[in-house]
């Protein structure tokens, strides 16, 4: 991997804040974009920009076969079985709101269990306590270790003929945990419970099947993985989708409109209602052609080096604590200092140039659980350097050493 | 003093430091030295919202001028605090309510901690204000 021209692919690492040059650590809240991916968007703006599926025109054509060759790619990308289950939404919590919305009273009806985790993201949790309050749900939790991995030995005894589903994530935003999906949807799958999958940081720093996980759904957002905000991907077995009702409703998802009755629209079109984000969906199809040029194994690994040499460095600090020690983990590492508020390391460390997460990052629960009210939290991308993580270390002991 | 001799005084010992880390470490200083609350005064009510750290702001009136006193469970949001106590407490819930804060540009701060970032400058600032606002309802 040639660091430095992946480095030069990525205008934003050009920034300097307070006069440094930007180091970029907060990957895990949104990822930069290569020019090739800001390029695609651009020129399809200016070059071929027009609605989709809609028109007879060349230009609709072009922008239609932007957008569809997008979704194969995707498909492609997650070892989907066709373009068809393959849903452009927003991101990862319009994809989960989606699901939950359309299991309101088919697959989900009053007094029934959902089974989610201690590490969720609040765009995995929201959605589901909004409609307990509604159905009178039970919500059963999947507790976590003191090191921050899943308690699957008893799982069994956590769901009942009453559970519906089990909504994981596949990696943890705060501790950085690769949780053991495969081996829970199978587990899920025995008892005909509904799996979803919130891939929104995993899809990023693993390789993701989808046949292969035998999830029912795969959720993700195009945002961290190098491409535009505001366009995401929900993944659902065609099956399945083709009996669930319609989301959002207006035109493109339907076929036949009176106004005292409509028929709808196939898979995919079926979710995507109203003029869809084009220029974002194309970007997406340009960063996973980017990344898919470097090479997946080939990013994961060297993510893997940044992780291991970032733990090793961070660990020596005097005071400091590692939320989140799985032996199998994303690139993230989330920690506290003994004396030090998070917020004020993270302003130092800003003036420094280092941009770093602080807070609860939409893990209120797990915030509770580890007994915190936040962290500080870094997490890395293929662009990242090691001489960046020695400028961290340095960097963050000045920090200390002002604020204790 | 008033709030706009108070404020020249405030940009003129920013003045001193060219440094970034001077002028946080000053900053730093003001926080510590600042009386902390009590703890059942740390409480929902008295919080500041709009603040990623925790930041706790009280008001009272004595003799028709406003008094505060604040506190945080981090460092930099409580200097920034403290300043504030400093420039606005012993003034008139009128003079609090009408002041237009320049100090934030005038000793280059802004570019460190302007209102957008969350630091909670522009939440303590309204709440400060609101203080005020309801101060001055109780003399009219």
């Amino acid at each position: 991997m040639h660091i430095e021209k992946i480095r030069s692919d990525f205008p934003e690492l050009k920034q300097k804040v307070n006069g440094n040059p930007l180091v970029y650590f907060d990957n895990a809240a949104t990822a930069l974009k290569p020019l090739q991916v800001i390029e695609s968007v651009s020129n399809y703006y200016s070059d071929y920009n027009s609605n989709v599926h809609r028109a007879g025109h060349k230009m609709s054509a072009l922008a239609t076969t932007g957008y569809e060759n997008a979704r194969s790619k995707v498909a492609e990308f997650i070892n989907a079985a066709s373009p068809d289950e393959i849903v452009f939404t927003k991101g990862t919590t319009e994809s989960i709101n989606l699901l939950a919305s359309i299991f309101e009273n088919s697959i989900l009806k009053d007094g029934d269990e959902i089974v989610l985790t201690q590490m969720e993201h609040h765009s995995n949790i929201v959605p589901w306590v909004a409609l307990k309050e509604k159905l009178n749900l039970n919500i059963k939790i999947i507790d976590i270790d003191e090191k921050g991995q899943l308690l699957i030995d008893n799982i069994d005894d956590l769901w009942s003929e009453k559970t519906k589903v089990l909504s994981i994530s596949h990696s943890s935003n705060v501790l950085g945990t690769i949780n053991p999906v495969k081996e829970l949807i199978a587990l899920a799958n025995k008892k005909g419970i509904i799996t979803i999958v919130d891939g929104a940081q995993a899809i990023v720093h693993t390789g993701v099947d989808v046949r292969q996980l035998d999830c029912d759904f795969y959720c993700f957002s195009g945002h961290k993985l190098y491409s535009p905000m505001g366009i995401g991907v929900l993944y659902g077995k065609k099956e399945l989708l083709e009996t669930l009702p319609t989301y959002q409703k207006g035109g493109g998802m339907i076929n036949k409109v009176t106004f005292d009755h409509v028929t709808y629209n196939v898979l995919p079109y079926k979710y995507e209602a109203g003029t869809p984000n084009v220029g974002g969906a194309i970007g997406l199809g340009e960063a996973i052609d980017y990344i898919s040029s470097i090479g997946l194994d080939k990013i994961f690994n060297y993510e893997k080096e940044l992780l291991n040499y970032a733990t090793k460095k961070i660990i020596e600090i005097e005071g400091i604590k590692i939320f989140g020690n799985a032996e199998d983990k994303d690139p993230i590492i989330s920690f506290e200092v003994e004396g030090v508020h998070n917020y004020d390391l993270g302003a130092i460390l800003d003036q420094f140039g280092i941009a770093i997460r602080t807070g609860h990052h939409c893990a209120q629960p797990l915030m509770k659980k580890l007994c915190v009210t936040g962290t500080s939290r870094i997490s890395f991308s293929f662009y990242n350097t090691k001489e960046e993580i020695d400028y961290f270390i340095e960097k963050i002991n000045i920090a200390i050493k002002m604020l204790r | 003093m008033t709030i706009k001799e108070k404020e020249q005084e405030l940009i003129e010992d920013f003045e001193l430091f060219e440094d970034w880390m001077d002028k946080y470490n000053y900053i730093i200083e003001l926080g510590k030295g600042i009386n902390a609350l009590q703890e059942e005064e740390k409480n929902e009510k008295n919080l500041v919202n709009g603040c990623t750290s925790q930041v706790w702001l009280l008001a009272e009136m004595k003799d028709g001028k406003v008094y505060y006193r604040a506190d945080s469970d981090a460092l930099i949001p409580k200097g920034i605090a403290a300043l504030l106590v400093k420039l606005y407490s012993g003034n008139s819930p009128k003079d609090i309510m009408e002041h237009d804060p320049v100090f934030i540009k005038e000793t280059g701060l802004e570019q460190h901690l302007s209102p957008n970032r969350a630091n909670g400058l522009a939440s303590m600032i309204n709440k400060i204000k609101s203080y005020a606002g309801y101060y001055s309802k109780s003399i009219n």
